[in-house]
């Protein structure tokens, strides 16, 4: 009976034994500290918050523990248990990712700009376009309802749709984020509400398909939000293979891996031919680019992490790419 | 974002490993460096010819472009050739930065001199040519004998040398240059776009000529300072060598 009592203080011991854990800079190899009392069930979150007790300056965010100095950043759910150190020679490397922003915060910065920044050069201020007596296409207003949609959109759904995966971001991110958002806004405003702006060439056929094609890119675009919004229960950061739901927006998910990006590159197309401006091309090129880049990153990530994802899904463009 | 697997260290960045030249390869970049030496050093030939024939100025300079040239634009445009070596991997040179380069000279030769007098005729003109012909035949040359295996020292110190004051005179040969093409491209409006028209979208190349300008700004340090250090790596660990024996 008594060994019995022992053997399960023994085993209770070894799962509440108290660790050393020394964590070193993952840039010099010297010590940082040591975090003492630690036990198996701690988390890599846990051991984060110790060390900002200890360093105010080095808020978790700005953490990134890893086994080796340049080894993978270890994820904060993880438990000192699965981590498997060896007795005597437990410890981990700690780099600095610098200071850290949240995402919502640059969300909500960049695309808030682009609002602002089109109201101003819609309006026709003088100290811009001079004083002019030009009369405002009806293509002109109808831009500006689509652009402001567009953000407003966006920012809404950051606000309330969008379950980020990752808390932070480096703070350098926001200028050059908030650059090429805000940039684009005025170089493409600049032209369109320009008192010389030319109309598409064939008129309202060109006008009225490519609003209602733009219409119908925004509606799918939100579709795809909202389904992934479902599809990760609030606080996690579960991820699983996309599939269409009732919605017939979201049946593109049969075919690629990121539809939402699929149908923002159609409502930037369509917005270039209603409008027919070069700089509306020069952005959507650009934002088609970056967002081919992201969707082939993800699609590699699905088939990773899912053995068993759909091969005949290509990332952003069906069939194609 | 962690973009590595979950298995344990990663290796340091180590830099990509490039194919080399194979043999037919190799011929051609033996032969495209012989070229292009000789096309520098008939550049040169041009030059110093001009500057004999007409000691005085202001033709001592502002007929240098016109004397130069087809021989020039044969040969600074055939480097271009030089791209296409980096992206097939022949040689081990980043593709982006070779291209950056090569694009900034043949702008400069095609964009400024070639549609403006005034930039022909300039002072500026003449010296940056002058930069160009002594740095691209101690670089070809030095290329030649590298891919034959050799790599004389004369020419390793001129490469890592001559740039302390090659670069800077170059470099305010081109502006100056530039600068004199700004009114011209003004006046005669060339290669813009005004608004209205079908593109809603307007481009003036004088602005776009000043822009360019500005850009010597941040990118000029940044090279020098680039050789200077490649100069400390590579003659001054030689010295060293040169000491101990």
């Amino acid at each position: 009976m008594l060994v019995v009592v022992y053997c399960v203080h023994c085993v209770i011991m070894c799962f509440f034994a108290s660790l050393q854990i020394e964590i070193l800079h993952a840039k010099s190899g010297k010590q940082i500290t040591r975090l003492d009392h630690v036990d198996n069930y701690s988390t890599v979150l846990d051991l984060k918050k110790w060390i900002y007790k200890q360093f105010p300056r080095y808020y978790p965010a700005r953490q990134s523990l890893r086994l080796e100095p340049r080894g993978r950043n270890l994820s904060d759910e993880e438990t000192v248990r699965s981590l498997d150190l060896r007795v005597g020679d437990r410890k981990l490397y700690l780099r600095d990712l610098g200071p850290q922003i949240g995402w919502k915060t640059v969300f909500l910065c960049e695309y808030a700009g682009p609002i602002f920044a089109y109201l101003l050069f819609y309006l026709r201020p003088a100290f811009i376009y001079g004083v002019t007596k030009a009369k405002t296409q009806p293509v002109v207003h109808i831009a500006f309802a689509c652009w402001t949609f567009h953000y407003v959109k966006r920012v809404l759904e950051t606000q309330f749709v969008h379950r980020f995966s990752h808390g932070t971001m480096p703070i350098r991110n926001i200028f050059k984020n908030c650059t090429y958002y805000w940039g684009f806004a005025a170089f493409v405003a600049y032209y369109i509400n320009h008192p010389l702006y030319t109309p598409p060439a064939y008129g309202d056929l060109q006008v009225y398909p490519a609003l209602a094609g733009f219409v119908i890119n925004e509606l799918g675009n939100f579709s795809i939000h909202l389904a992934f919004m479902n599809m990760r229960p609030p606080g996690t950061k579960t991820r699983s293979i996309p599939y269409p739901t009732g919605n017939p927006f979201t049946s593109l998910f049969s075919l690629v891996s990121c539809p939402n990006y699929t149908y923002e590159v159609g409502s930037w197309v369509c917005f270039t031919i209603m409008t027919q401006c070069f700089p509306a091309l020069l952005f959507t090129i650009a934002g088609f680019y970056q967002m081919t880049v992201w969707a082939i990153g993800k699609h590699r990530n699905y088939l990773k992490e899912f053995s068993n994802y759909p091969r005949s899904r290509k990332p952003i463009i069906p069939f194609l790419l | 974002m962690a973009a590595g697997g979950k298995a344990g260290p990663k290796s340091p960045s180590k830099p990509r490993a490039v194919p080399g030249p194979g043999p037919l390869a190799h011929g051609w970049l033996v032969l495209y460096n012989i070229v292009l030496t000789a096309g520098w050093i008939a550049v040169l030939y041009v030059y110093i010819v001009h500057v004999l024939n007409n000691p005085s100025p202001p033709e001592v300079y502002s007929g240098i472009y016109d004397s130069v040239e087809v021989v020039l634009k044969v040969f600074q445009s055939l480097a271009l050739l030089e791209i296409v070596h980096a992206a097939l991997g022949i040689v081990p040179s980043n593709v982006l930065l070779t291209a950056f380069q090569v694009f900034s000279r043949v702008f400069l030769l095609w964009g400024v001199a070639h549609p403006f007098k005034e930039a022909q005729t300039s002072l500026g003109m003449s010296l940056c040519i002058a930069a160009w012909t002594i740095t691209e035949i101690i670089r070809y040359s030095f290329y030649t004998f590298a891919l034959l295996k050799m790599k004389p020292y004369v020419l390793q110190w001129c490469r890592y040398t001559f740039f302390i004051v090659l670069y800077p005179i170059g470099v305010s040969g081109e502006l100056l240059a530039i600068y004199s093409a700004l009114t011209p491209a003004a006046e005669q409006k060339a290669f813009s776009l005004e608004m209205p028209n079908p593109l809603n979208f307007s481009f003036y190349y004088h602005y776009f000529l000043v822009g360019g300008m500005l850009t010597y700004i941040p990118v000029f340090p940044q090279l020098y300072f680039h050789m200077v250090r490649q100069r400390r790596k590579i003659i001054g660990g030689v010295t060293k060598v040169v000491k101990k024996e």
